[in-house]
């Protein structure tokens, strides 16, 4: 994707529209641990299949494993059996256990991993740089666009040590789309924040993805982001990760805050509710086996 | 937001720029509290050291005994001030201060990093770089003299040894504590090796390059003075700040020593004004705090 300045809106328009890719096939993948000798098996013969566009919410309690799949698909771990495809092609698989890293598979980090030497606009800039699609110039002014286009146009030139950690964390989502990714994964990237900035970040989210369409693997433990997030909820068992269940969210989008005031809204949160309420309760009386 | 946010920052910009360094410097209250405490400070040294002088000797503080009042040593002070050979003791000690810990850094920072980065690397030289570094620098003195063949190369090279295992220390912790985070994330964006070591791990080991080089630069001192006066006194080379104390303490001049001594501190002082405005400089992120 060379974009020079003149028809960089253009390819922004043809980049909303040719949405059809990012299809992750997650297929019997297990993962086994094996600290000194102890096997400690985190995923077991999990399956999902998720559709090019579409919003995966990953639900379960902590430690799960749920973790473990998202570095599977970055690249950062090796799987033991399974295999993970995107788009048909094999990321990794048998004979092949770890993934290489990619940048259309982007992550967004728990803690935020914005470089803090850098400026949020050098920061954004930075993979179209190393990866030299676009010179130094270019790279910052694209950056710097889409920062804009984010809502952070006045804070562009500020590092994120002096910004709050909404706005970091919402230049790092601007980080990861310069890159054209075709899935975007995060790892509870809003887990630290207060219901506030949290339900500013919601709508900063689907915004860029009802502008970008990009598929979207999104762990959380918190159950009404799941669903005011997401396409289909997928509620994972505890240790070892297994699917346990799958919710369909049927609400139209483009959402807003009052959906979570709607009818439809109260019935899913039930239903997920209840599934992910069995699953706690066996994570804590594993927990209380494991302490006995 | 943004625009509300704008014009209120351009505001709050631009009233700063009406007053002049010099009034902004006059209405800086830490300074203020600096000069004070400063003030206070030397009041109560000059009370303590004239006790006897005004009050009688019955009434002297116990324990106390000879302590030049600060008014003789700026005396003392004054009428050293237009001597060359002052200014020669503290060009000798920034002269062999300087070149040590240049050297230490010029050696000490990639030696540090390549610990950091190369697992054969370290294994073959961390071991024995363990073994060296609790060896305190004083301890390489007579050693020193005895194979380099001049003083100054003596002083030099203990000087260097002194900084050296602070800067390689620090280095080598703070290139192995950046988040492995920041690595994912730049090899996820297709980071090459070279990116990941030149715009990752460099810049992540800045603050910690600098803490090296603020403690290491106040060993470098330490040692050097030590130095100067163990090896100063004889027929070469010589000299510096070290040996001026020595040499008032020969002397039996007790101002001057005290001279001596304050004239360490503010050497000292201008070292590490200097290395924190260089860090300043060079790491623009962390001026924040």
């Amino acid at each position: 994707m060379n974009v020079s300045v003149s028809n960089f809106d253009e390819a922004k328009r043809s980049m909303t529209v040719s949405q059809s890719r990012g299809a992750l096939s997650i297929r019997n993948v297990t993962k086994i641990y094996d600290p000194e000798g102890v096997n400690v098996m985190a995923v077991k013969d999990c399956s999902m299949e998720i559709a090019a566009g579409e919003v995966c919410m990953i639900v379960g309690p902590s430690g799960c494993g749920k973790t473990t799949l998202l570095n599977a698909i970055a690249g950062f771990h090796s799987i033991t059996y399974g295999e993970i495809l995107l788009d048909g092609e094999l990321l990794c698989g048998p004979g092949k256990p770890k993934a290489e890293q990619g940048a259309e598979r982007m992550v967004v980090f728990q803690h935020g991993a914005l470089f803090p030497w850098k400026t949020l606009a050098q920061n954004v800039a930075y993979g179209p740089m190393v990866q030299g699609r676009l010179s130094k110039s270019l790279a910052l002014e694209k950056s710097r666009d889409m920062l804009a286009e984010a809502g952070l146009g006045s804070v562009t030139e500020k590092y994120p040590g002096e910004v709050s950690s909404g706005m970091s964390r919402r230049a790092e989502i601007v980080r990861a789309l310069i890159n054209d990714p075709k899935v975007l994964l995060l790892d509870e990237p809003y887990r630290a924040m207060d219901a506030l900035t949290k339900s500013i970040m919601h709508e900063s989210l689907l915004e860029t993805y009802d502008r970008t369409k990009v598929t979207i693997f999104f762990i959380t433990h918190d159950l009404e982001e799941a669903i005011f997030l997401g396409d289909k909820v997928h509620i994972v068992t505890t240790r070892p990760c297994q699917l346990k269940k799958t919710v369909n969210v049927d609400i139209a989008r483009p959402r807003s805050y009052e959906t979570q005031s709607s009818e439809e809204f109260r019935l899913l949160m039930e239903e997920v509710n209840e599934a992910v309420h069995e699953e706690a309760i066996k994570a804590f009386k594993a927990g209380e086996r494991e302490l006995a | 937001m943004t625009d509300i946010v704008q014009p209120n920052n351009a505001g709050v910009q631009a009233a700063p720029k009406k007053r002049s360094r010099l009034q902004k410097l006059a209405q800086n209250e830490s300074l203020w509290r600096g000069i004070t405490a400063i003030a206070v400070f030397l009041l109560i040294w000059e009370i303590g050291a004239r006790w006897d002088e005004w009050f009688g000797k019955e009434w002297m503080i116990p324990g106390v005994g000879l302590i030049p009042p600060p008014s003789d040593v700026f005396a003392a002070w004054l009428k050293v001030l237009p001597k060359p050979g002052y200014w020669d003791s503290w060009y000798q000690s920034f002269k062999r201060v300087l070149s040590g810990f240049l050297v230490a850094m010029i050696v000490g920072i990639p030696f540090g990093l390549a610990l950091a980065v190369n697992k054969y690397f370290r294994d073959v030289f961390f071991p024995p770089f363990e073994i060296l570094r609790p060896i305190p620098p004083l301890a390489w003195v007579p050693a020193s003299l005895i194979f380099w063949p001049t003083n100054e190369m003596s002083i030099a090279f203990v000087t260097f040894l002194g900084a050296f295992f602070t800067i390689v220390i620090n280095v080598l912790g703070g290139a192995r504590t950046i988040d492995v985070r920041y690595l994912r994330a730049a090899q996820s964006m297709g980071a090459s090796q070279w990116d990941l070591f030149s715009k990752i791990i460099l810049p992540g080991t800045l603050p910690s390059i600098f803490t090296g080089a603020a403690v290491g630069m106040g060993i470098t001192w330490e040692v050097v003075l030590a130095a100067e006066m163990i090896s100063g006194g004889g027929t070469q080379g010589g000299g510096g700040l070290g040996f001026f104390i020595w040499n008032s303490y020969m002397g039996g001049s007790l101002e001057q020593i005290v001279v001596g001594m304050i004239s360490i501190g503010i050497a000292g002082y201008l070292s590490s004004s200097a290395i924190r405005l260089l860090g300043d400089w060079f790491m623009p992120w962390r001026r924040l705090f």
